[in-house]
């Protein structure tokens, strides 16, 4: 085969010839793979070839190595560890060659592929040699083969974790990039490339940033780099800083002030890419403070014990004035503009955070900002100090800023009906927004919102949602603030006479031509959603006369037919909307005796709308209306035996849709509804389920966060069913028996610790679940036999120490039921068992109440099974 | 290397409405889960399973017969064991009250020591006032007295005791509570929990129960000052353990109630209907106004009245199980009267007293008065007879109580306090 042709073939902009030279690659893959590889990075490597074809070549050569999908990447590493080893050493030795070619786009390639190579091989102690050999002879190479090299190992520290690089080829990594950063280096692309390698081996240099001096010199090297006359280096050198802020933040006391005046004239006189990293560093400081201290008031000291050295508290005086005048430098339209940020938003957004960190500190020095620029005549003054406001209203206490909300509340409201500029008044809607979000409500003593302004803050809110859409979805998100404000007022609502009214206008909304720009449809949906949620009893008349009108709706999107896929798509987000919606309302509705009778009229129709959406079969609309039909099956009970036989299919569509495991997992949820409605109605149906679990338990494929659910599963329908479940007993005892071996060990980063105790919460939910569905019947005996286990598997993750609140709670209620089903059975076992007693004690002295409780229940039932 | 996007979200609240229905509906699922889960925990089959293999508890037990329950539900006697307020609630009139007038666990009275008082007994004050069960459940509690009459019914902080808004309690939660009623701060001091938030205790020990009840009662909210809307308080009285200073504290100590005596409970006792040696009460003059009995009139009669139960073959007995005879009453007054056995009736404890032989009764000189007022629904127990007697004639004084205490037997587990001087 003549590979330069097919491949330039590949990328022919005729569709039959491309097809066949991808046909023809794909066969030559299969047949012989080491030599197909090899073929390409010899046209990688060979200057006679043309640039596109060996640029293709190393984008095959590196799509065979590494894929987004984690499943098939496992096979691509599995399939080149066991590739041929003389084919390894050529292919290596051609792409490191290549690094030295003349041509840009090649060499760029290369480094891409032998960072990928260097991925796979370097955790298996293979290609030991590779580091040496690229910095071997750095200095003396020719800049453009330094500039490869230099990239390349910042590729490979991107593909690379830290703990598989010894710390002498850390220090010869960072010397050369460091030494490619330095004003001794001329060339302007080797400065580059090295400080973006930089910015890739920070997280190797861990001990380096330990060094006093060896700390001093990395940092100077990047300062200086800020200054570099080459904005692309400048902008590599903050997005260097910004990361150093996160990574090493307890190291930076000694640079701060130094780094505050290179940010501070980046800022007001950099180009906007630089400008905005330079920001970008504050919020970053803010990020790292706002974490610490929000440790410091939590009950722990995490694990971490990194101090806040209260940079921003420091820097304010001189940092938020900097960033007051970014505010000014807004761009026209930015509000319409989805994709938009700039210098502007960037500088707002940090105020925010600095508004996080220091609290009432900052409100002296930004009010005098507000209090001059508020009735400019430019809209840009105006709008910077309604932005100004609305950022610093999260994090001062609501004694410092109530009285300035009452001030500030009659003249934003006038602002956002009269001020001729669109800008400000979107941005008075969403400060209006903010004011509500966290100043009103029950937790604030002084309310805000009164009986003498209550009525003229509706009717501004309602008139706005008449403006330009993106003022509109502003001003919906301020009412939603405003009902949620609301949510725990007692019987009575000081929205009710105002409900009809507002339902109305935010319906009239759902109807604009516009709806669907600035995403105003959904905002005027979740808005009505809100307002449902947090509404009283008095309303509840008003809240069910919803219902015909959202079904209605509904109905209507099922009208169309053959739409084009640019249709089905808007439809399929509008029947998400409306199945959100009348989930809201159903749960709402069959949350109290009353009103979930007189909700009931509507059940066959609503569901009858379900199955219908679900005939149209798209992802998201799938989810919303199986998110619906679990609380329509908890308002109905029993009765919704009924509607099984025709929604039993799309039940079980949902446990199989591994690829949407949001839709699988709210299906699993959905389960455990009409389990807990159904009970022993749901026997029927059993056997689809359980299989259907029990496959999607040993698949690989599907998310792993679904799984947890599934074990509690497994008890919703033990508990439902109870002996019954005999059936299945067995099969699911095992699965849980090899997941609780799994997950009694626990050895990773915290995100993996929090998903073992999701697993084993999942697996003891299970346990309960079926313990109590066989108490009191015959064949309790049948459990007998998995108690050791159980109590072996209750006293590992005791011993293990880091299960959370909710495991404890769930084990030690695990331990109850054991004892309460199995009585005299279980008595021995758990006198036995290494630890129980002292875990039953921790629990009966916990401070979590129902951990407590759960524990006092176990007690109860233990003592009882020991007496007997 | 491209740089790298530092967008942040601008104007945009953190979270998603579809992201809050997904995780308001996980919560909800959660909350049912674990309502599902409790109820199963609570329901009273399971105490009952365990019960009816525990055979000493069918034996210890007199049978009760309530007309209304239908022969199925018949078949097992613990059943009728186990407060089943459901059950009971369905009870109307005479039935109701005879029901739960046989639930509360009854003291004997004190009329002599036990052994142990230090180490296996909790001593209190007994609030004065009137004992009752108070029962929370559906949304409403109600409080009985000794004879099943219904002394208030109101809504408590008590789980499932008042109607709440979200309709949360669930059906298979109540409480039992063992309580006195103290009128003069209309207050219900607590002495004793039999199910709480639909566990059943009586199968727990004393020490249990005490625990239980002090740290469950305070967080139910009900011990909270009355409002408009839960007049009435409740309240735990101080318990001690019954070493010395416990019994001076319980017999000195100011309290913010009444007393009438003190009651002594053995730790290790489960809640049992009807009289218990293993829970007793004793009084004099300093820590009860009412250590003789009174009359109708509230005066002291100048001889010991006594209640007994007529009997098939003549016999007066006691409501002790098994009864105490106290004697024979002459078939001359059966027929005037025309009293039928069953019948409680009234007698004077005359100069002759009553005999003992080897610490049994052998004689009582009784003098017949009449029939007992209809409230009554038990005779009098032997102890509270015996305790009358002896109060009248050579009375157990709190000294003997300390001295019992402090006696050699009780004593030779009390470390002693020698300091080590080697």
């Amino acid at each position: 085969m003549e590979v330069t042709q097919v491949l330039l073939n590949a990328q022919s902009i005729d569709g039959a010839v491309r097809k066949n030279a991808e046909e023809s690659l794909k066969q030559f893959q299969e047949q012989n793979l080491p030599g197909f590889l090899l073929v390409l990075s010899g046209e990688l490597v060979n200057e006679e070839k043309p640039v596109e074809t060996r640029k293709l070549a190393g984008l095959i050569l590196k799509n065979a190595l590494d894929a987004k999908d984690q499943q098939r990447k496992v096979e691509l590493v599995q399939r080149w560890l066991l590739l041929d080893g003389n084919a390894k050493s050529q292919i290596k030795a051609g792409l490191l060659k290549t690094l030295t070619s003349p041509v840009s786009d090649a060499r760029s390639t290369a480094s891409q592929v032998i960072a990928k190579v260097a991925g796979i091989e370097l955790p298996h102690k293979q290609w030991p040699e590779l580091i040496g050999s690229l910095l071997s002879n750095v200095h003396q190479l020719p800049a453009h083969a330094k500039q490869a090299t230099l990239e390349t190992l910042g590729y490979l520290c991107e593909e690379v974790s830290p703990d598989v690089v010894d710390q002498d080829q850390v220090n010869k990594i960072l010397t050369a990039v460091v030494q490619g950063m330095s004003s001794s280096e001329v060339n302007i692309d080797v400065r580059l490339a090295a400080t973006r390698a930089l910015y890739n081996a920070l997280g190797f240099a861990q001990a380096n940033f330990s060094n006093d001096m060896e700390r001093d010199y990395l940092m100077r090297v990047v300062c200086e780099a800020t200054q570099s006359p080459d904005v692309r280096i400048r902008q590599a050198a903050f997005e260097c800083l910004v990361s150093i802020s996160s990574t090493y933040y307890e190291k930076l006391a000694p640079y701060i002030q130094d780094i505050f005046n290179i940010t501070a004239k980046a800022v007001r006189e950099d180009e906007e890419p630089v400008a905005l990293q330079a920001v970008e560093f504050w919020s970053s400081i803010c990020d790292e403070e706002i974490d610490i201290l929000e440790e410091y008031g939590g009950d722990f000291t995490g694990d971490s014990n990194i101090p806040c050295f209260y940079f921003i508290k420091q820097a304010i005086p001189a940092l938020v004035p900097m960033l007051l005048e970014t505010l000014l430098k807004q761009e026209e339209d930015q509000d319409q503009d989805e994709g938009a940020w700039n210098i502007a938003m960037a500088g707002g957004t940090c105020l925010g955070l600095v508004a996080r960190t220091v609290g009432d500190d900052i409100v002296p020095l930004v009010v005098p900002f507000i209090e001059e620029n508020i009735t400019k005549p430019d809209w840009r003054q105006r709008e910077a100090a309604t932005y100004a406001f609305g950022s610093i209203l999260e994090g001062p206490s609501p004694e410092k800023l109530i009285p300035l909300v009452n001030v500030a509340l009659t003249f934003m409201l006038t602002a956002l009906t009269k001020d001729p500029n669109s800008h400000v008044k979107d941005t008075t809607a969403w400060t209006l927004g903010r004011i509500f979000e966290f100043l009103h409500g029950s937790a604030v003593d002084t309310p805000i919102i009164t009986q003498a302004n209550c009525q003229q803050i509706i009717t501004v809110l309602l008139q706005s949602m008449k403006d330009t859409p993106n003022v509109a979805e502003k001003a919906c998100g301020a009412l939603y603030f405003l009902a949620q404000g609301y949510e725990e007022v007692g019987p009575s609502s000081p929205l009710t006479p105002f409900f009809q009214e507002i339902v109305q206008s935010l319906l009239t909304v759902t109807h604009r031509e516009d709806a669907r720009e600035s995403r105003l449809r959904t905002a005027a949906y979740e808005t009505l959603n809100e307002v449902v949620r947090c509404s009283t009893e008095e309303t509840a008349p008003l809240v069910l006369q919803l219902v015909p009108v959202i079904t209605m709706e509904l109905h209507n999107t099922l009208e169309g037919q053959k739409l084009s896929s640019d249709e089905k798509e808007k439809q399929s987000e509008l029947q998400g909307l409306l199945c959100g919606c009348l989930q809201v309302i159903i749960q709402k509705l069959g949350s109290s005796e009353s009103t979930k009778y007189a909700f009931m009229q509507y059940a066959d129709q609503i569901m009858g709308l379900f199955l219908k959406v679900f005939a149209c079969r798209s992802a998201t609309v799938h989810e919303e209306a199986m998110l619906a039909i679990g609380a329509l099956a908890y308002a109905t009970g029993p009765d919704f035996a009924k509607y099984m036989p025709e929604f039993y299919k799309y039940l079980e569509m949902g446990l199989q849709n591994f690829e949407e495991y949001q839709v699988c997992a709210v299906t699993v949820g959905v389960v455990g509804d009409i389990c807990r409605a159904l009970e022993e109605k749901i026997v029927p149906y059993c056997d689809g389920i359980m299989t259907q679990l029990l496959k999607n338990l040993s698949s690989n494929q599907l998310h792993r966060s679904v799984k947890p659910p599934m074990f509690s599963c497994f008890g919703d329908i033990a508990l439902a069913v109870g002996e019954y479940f005999e059936k299945y007993l067995m099969w699911a005892m095992s699965a849980l028996q090899s997941a609780a071996e799994l997950s009694t060990h626990t050895a990773g980063d915290d995100e993996l610790i929090e998903y073992i105790n999701t697993l084993r919460n999942g697996i003891l939910e299970a346990y309960s679940g079926i313990f109590q569905g066989f108490k009191n019947s015959p064949k309790t005996q049948l459990l007998i036999p998995y108690a050791p286990h159980i109590l072996q598997f209750l006293d590992g993750i005791y011993m293990e120490k880091d299960m959370d609140d909710v495991v404890m709670k769930t084990a030690i209620g695990v331990l109850g039921d054991l004892a309460d089903t199995l009585g005299s059975h279980a008595a021995s076992l758990i006198q036995q068992s290494v630890s129980s007693k002292d875990f039953l004690n921790e629990c009966l002295s916990s401070e979590d109440l129902m951990i407590k409780e759960s524990a006092e229940w176990a007690k109860l039932a233990i003592t009882r099974a020991i007496s007997v | 290397m491209a740089p790298h996007d530092l967008r942040r979200p601008f104007k945009r609240a953190a979270i998603s409405d579809q992201q809050k229905r997904r995780e308001l509906s996980l919560l909800r699922q959660a909350q049912n889960r674990r309502d599902a889960q409790q109820q199963a925990r609570c329901l009273a089959s399971s105490i009952l399973s365990l019960q009816s293999s525990a055979p000493e508890s069918e034996t210890e037990q007199p049978s009760i017969d309530i007309e209304t329950v239908s022969e199925t539900e018949h078949e097992s006697e613990a059943l009728s064991k186990d407060l089943d307020v459901g059950r009971a609630s369905k009870l109307r009139g005479p039935e109701v009250r005879k029901w739960f007038a046989r639930q509360l666990m009854l003291p004997e009275w004190m009329i002599d020591v036990p052994d142990r008082l230090s180490q296996d007994w909790y001593v209190f004050a007994r609030p004065a006032g009137k004992r009752c069960f108070v029962v929370s459940s559906n949304g409403t509690t109600v409080s009985r007295q000794r004879n099943g009459s219904i002394l208030h019914h109101f809504p408590s902080a008590l789980p499932a005791g008042s109607k709440t808004r979200d309709g949360s309690g669930s059906a298979q939660s109540y409480c039992i509570l063992d309580c006195i009623f103290h009128e003069s701060d209309q207050t219900y001091y607590v002495i004793d929990m039999v199910c709480w938030n639909g566990y059943p205790l009586y199968d727990c020990t004393a020490e249990f129960r005490f625990y239980w009840l002090n740290s469950k009662l305070e967080e139910s909210g009900a011990c909270n000052a009355p409002s408009h809307h839960l007049k009435f308080r409740f309240s735990t009285v101080p318990v001690y353990n019954c070493d010395q200073s416990g019994l001076y504290a319980a017999y000195t100590g100011v309290v913010p109630y009444v007393k009438d005596g003190l009651l002594f409970y053995n730790k290790h006792a489960h809640y049992q209907t009807g009289n218990t040696p293993l829970v007793l009460v004793w009084k004099d003059e300093n820590c009860s106004q009412y250590v003789i009995d009174t009359d109708g009139k509230g005066e002291i009669p100048s001889q010991q009245q006594v209640v007994l139960e007529l009997q098939d073959d003549r016999k007066l007995v006691t409501s002790d199980d098994p009864p105490v005879s106290f004697g024979c009453l002459d078939g001359d007054i059966i027929e005037k009267s025309g009293l039928q056995s069953g019948i409680l009736l009234r007698f004077a404890i005359g100069d002759g007293g009553l005999s003992f032989v080897d610490g049994k009764l052998e004689k009582a000189d009784l003098i017949y008065l009449g029939k007992s007022n209809r409230a009554r629904a038990f005779a009098d127990s032997y102890s509270k007879v015996i305790f009358q007697f002896m109060v009248r004639n050579s009375p157990l004084k709190v000294d003997d109580l300390l001295a019992s205490i402090n006696s050699p037997d009780d004593q030779e587990k009390t470390p002693s306090d020698i300091e080590m001087a080697g």
